[in-house]
């Protein structure tokens, strides 16, 4: 802890009679909107935020990324392990550019996310000043909404008073448009001169939202729509239940639960949708898609109706369009009207809030609109006997498939939190790991981005100081983010470590092998000059790895330890549980091992490769 | 097919980047786009005319209700509306060629602005198909620079006011 400044200085339970400034007011502002913690990451021109952040230090927690791209991903582990709104800040330029693959990634998952971004002074915007990028035009696109906090007339020091009045408002909007609707992340951009101008008189910190072309209460569920949808479950013989991160966003977890429960009907999740409902229950067919059961696949394949809740038919589920559920009536409930028909025809389009619809729908479906599905479950779990999900025995090798399934045994009384990075580690934990509640489950799923899981799982244990968060990760993925160990460390957040390390990008290796005869390039980690760099190696057993996970871990100041062999997993694992602080495990992975079912881009589920 | 949008939206600076950046991004062809200040300044209306068939046009009026800073969305299609085109060109009028080209002006309901001794310059207005008339039938003068607004409508029927419908 940094030694206490003065009583004075920190006293802001009266913030009236104390002078503020613009930083000052941002940052009351974000307290009283419910900020309990922010990702920021210093430079000139968000110090005065950085200032006030410290005179607020109370009440809000300033956690030190090491790189702003760190401090996005963690705030989006805030938003998506909890009902809390992300916060992270950047200074202006490079700092604000750092964050924007967060901003763009939290729009792709819907995840509700505030960054604040600092800016050079207003009278030298546009002048191609230090630091300078035209952050909100960069981040237009990426963002849900955006807002550049400015001065009518800069010099004019009436106009700058009424720009620092307006920032309680942007920050209510901010944290109003972030999280309702469709959620999504908003930019603040914020220049210098504005954080240091001195607010004089009083400020109304209840300024009512004023976004009149922003309208996100959905209308209610039509009465109507409802009945004709439990019209088409009773006469349906084949349904299925297609479901996605829309019902973790709206909260609809435990409708959806009972609604599968009482009509019977099968469910497969989304990479979203992971954790909506218990992936133990006998009833999940688990996830679908690219490299989803074959069994999910087949059942939507065969489907005559889907219930396709909080999901946008994305490509990496749907393969070619055209032939995705062709035999099926699709029932589409989505609270973003602009989902509806945008991928799919739907037979029945229900616009508004999936949780919503799932009360209503069970309060209208009775026991005589159960549908009979004693053949279709015959059918499934013929399926689902014949082709289970499933990996080799590779002897004393530690398969990233068995590791995954080890951690879930070891852990699964423990309610943890699993986040994730890209490529065939994170496939592979969405296959082998149960999650069988909401908000468990971290995946930079829409944009898949390497370097997303140790941040993540860094915001989750910062928002969840005493749950048992892991972070499942590829010695490729964890690279992009590694500095993040020093986070871990500094700040006390004991994220415990899974590393899946094979020396190769896997997910492209496995493409490389599947589809362009095996030929590496620039898939091998390790040196130039080792055989493997041409795909010319052995294929054997690593001796030796690069880089050293367990030194550069130990470097940061964690725990660490290698293990390669089967016969030692289980106890190398129940350590690192066991350990009171952050831990990194380095699991040395055979690289041959595909991630298996596959449907192959734009094929359909005929084209399935299972082996 | 070609449809007719008509957006209120709140007139303040990006508006009109992140609604072109967002056509753009989502690879929308639009045919023109208009854009003023409303009686009201707090709004402008924005005139889209796009070719597409009805699926193109429900997403680009969806994504656009998405945009927070854009009010409502109308399609005048199928409604009854007037639309019009503005245009300043500049024709070449040589020797003893002035009164026709006059004369053609007057047809077309147009007006000389400006003149010199080599050319004149020409307001024009009305719906495309007058305005390329035009352009077609003064060519053979010799066209030195001429200049289009987008398309601009409004429904003959009221029914947009430039106020949000929330009245909030």
């Amino acid at each position: 802890m940094p030694p206490k400044a003065s009583k004075a200085s920190t006293a802001k339970t009266q913030p009236h009679t104390q002078t503020l400034n613009g930083a000052d007011i941002l940052v009351e502002a974000l307290v009283r909107c419910g900020g309990k913690s922010i990702f920021a990451y210093p430079g000139g021109a968000s110090m005065p935020l950085h200032q006030a952040l410290r005179r607020q230090r109370d009440n809000i927690r300033t956690i030190l990324p090491r790189h702003e791209q760190g401090g996005g991903f963690a705030a989006q582990g805030v938003s998506r392990s909890s009902d809390n709104i992300g916060l992270c800040m950047a200074t202006s330029g490079p700092g604000a550019t750092n964050l924007v693959t967060a901003i763009a990634d939290a729009k792709m998952d819907s995840v509700p996310l505030i960054a604040i971004t600092g800016q050079v002074p207003q009278q030298v915007i546009g002048t191609d000043a230090f630091q300078e990028t035209p952050i909100v035009e960069i981040c237009r696109a990426v963002t849900k909404h955006h807002y550049l906090i400015t001065a009518e007339d800069p010099n004019c020091p009436e106009s700058v008073q009424k720009a620092l009045r307006t920032i309680p408002r942007i920050v209510r909007e901010a944290f109003f448009i972030a999280r309702t609707g469709r959620p999504g992340p908003v930019l603040i951009d914020f220049p210098k001169n504005i954080q240091l101008a001195v607010l004089e008189g009083e400020i109304d910190w209840d300024v009512q939202p004023d976004l009149p072309g922003y309208n996100p209460e959905p209308r209610p569920v039509a009465q109507e729509q409802v009945r004709q949808v439990v019209a088409a479950i009773k006469r349906s013989r084949k349904p299925i239940l297609y479901v996605g991160g829309g019902i973790i966003n709206s909260g609809a977890s435990e409708e959806l639960t009972k609604f599968a429960k009482r009509s019977g009907i099968p469910v497969t999740m989304t990479v979203m949708g992971l954790g909506a409902f218990p992936g133990d229950d006998p009833q999940s067919l688990h996830m679908l898609g690219m490299h989803g059961t074959v069994y999910a696949n087949y059942a939507i394949n065969d489907a005559d109706l889907l219930l396709a809740l909080g999901v946008r038919f994305d490509d990496r589920v749907t393969g070619k369009l055209e032939e995705f559920a062709q035999h099926g009536k699709i029932v589409h409930v989505d609270i973003d009207a602009s989902e509806m028909h945008k991928n799919k025809e739907a037979h029945f389009p229900v616009i508004g809030d999936v949780r919503d619809f799932l009360e209503k729908l069970n309060a209208e479906f009775s026991d005589d609109d159960k549908p009979q599905l004693d053949p279709w479950w015959t059918q499934i779990n013929e399926w689902r006997e014949r082709h289970p999900l499933t990996y080799r025995d590779a002897g004393d090798a530690i398969l990233p498939q068995y590791a995954i399934e080890e951690l879930w045994r070891q852990t699964r009384e423990r309610d943890p939190f699993i986040a994730v990075g890209v490529g065939q580690h994170q496939m592979w934990a969405a296959q082998f790991f149960k999650f069988s509640k909401p908000k468990r489950w971290l995946s930079s799923s829409g944009l898949g981005t390497m370097g997303f899981g140790l941040p993540a799982a860094m915001g989750v244990q910062s928002e969840h100081p005493d749950s048992l968060v892991v972070d499942i990760d590829g010695d490729g993925s964890i690279l992009m983010n590694i500095q993040e160990l020093a986070t871990l460390n500094c700040e006390k957040l004991p994220v415990k470590i899974l590393l899946l390390n094979n020396q190769h990008l896997g997910m492209v290796v496995q493409w490389e092998d599947r589809f362009m005869e095996g030929r590496r390039a620039h898939t091998y980690l390790g040196p130039v000059d080792h055989p493997e760099w041409l795909g010319e190696g052995s294929g054997a057993f690593y001796e030796a790895t690069y880089p050293n996970f367990v030194e550069i871990a130990k470097g940061f100041g964690l725990q660490a330890r290698h293990v390669r062999s089967k016969q030692e997993f289980p106890a190398a694992l129940a350590e690192m549980l066991a350990s009171p602080g952050p831990y990194l495990l380095d699991v040395i992975c055979p690289y041959q091992e595909h991630v298996l079912p596959m449907i192959p881009g734009g094929k359909t589920v005929r084209d399935i490769i299972t082996e | 097919m070609r449809h007719v949008l008509s957006a209120l939206v709140i007139n303040q600076p990006g508006v009109l980047a992140h609604i072109s950046g967002m056509l753009a991004s989502r690879a929308f062809n639009i045919d023109s786009l208009a854009v003023g200040e409303t009686e009201n300044p707090r709004y402008s209306r924005m005139t889209f005319v796009i070719t597409g068939d009805d699926k193109v046009l429900d997403q680009v009026r969806k994504q656009l209700e998405k945009i927070v800073t854009v009010v409502t969305v109308l399609d005048y299609s199928g409604e009854e509306y007037v639309e019009r085109d503005l245009m300043l060109i500049k024709v070449r009028t040589p020797t003893g060629k002035r009164s026709e080209v006059k004369e053609l002006v007057d047809i077309f309901r147009g007006r000389i602005v400006d003149v010199s001794a080599e050319h004149v310059m020409i307001e024009i207005s009305g719906q495309e198909r007058k305005v390329v008339a035009f352009i077609e039938a003064v060519r053979p003068y010799g066209i030195l620079e001429l200049v289009r607004t987008g398309r601009i409508a409004l429904m003959r029927e009221s029914c947009m006011s430039s106020e949000p419908p929330s009245g909030t």
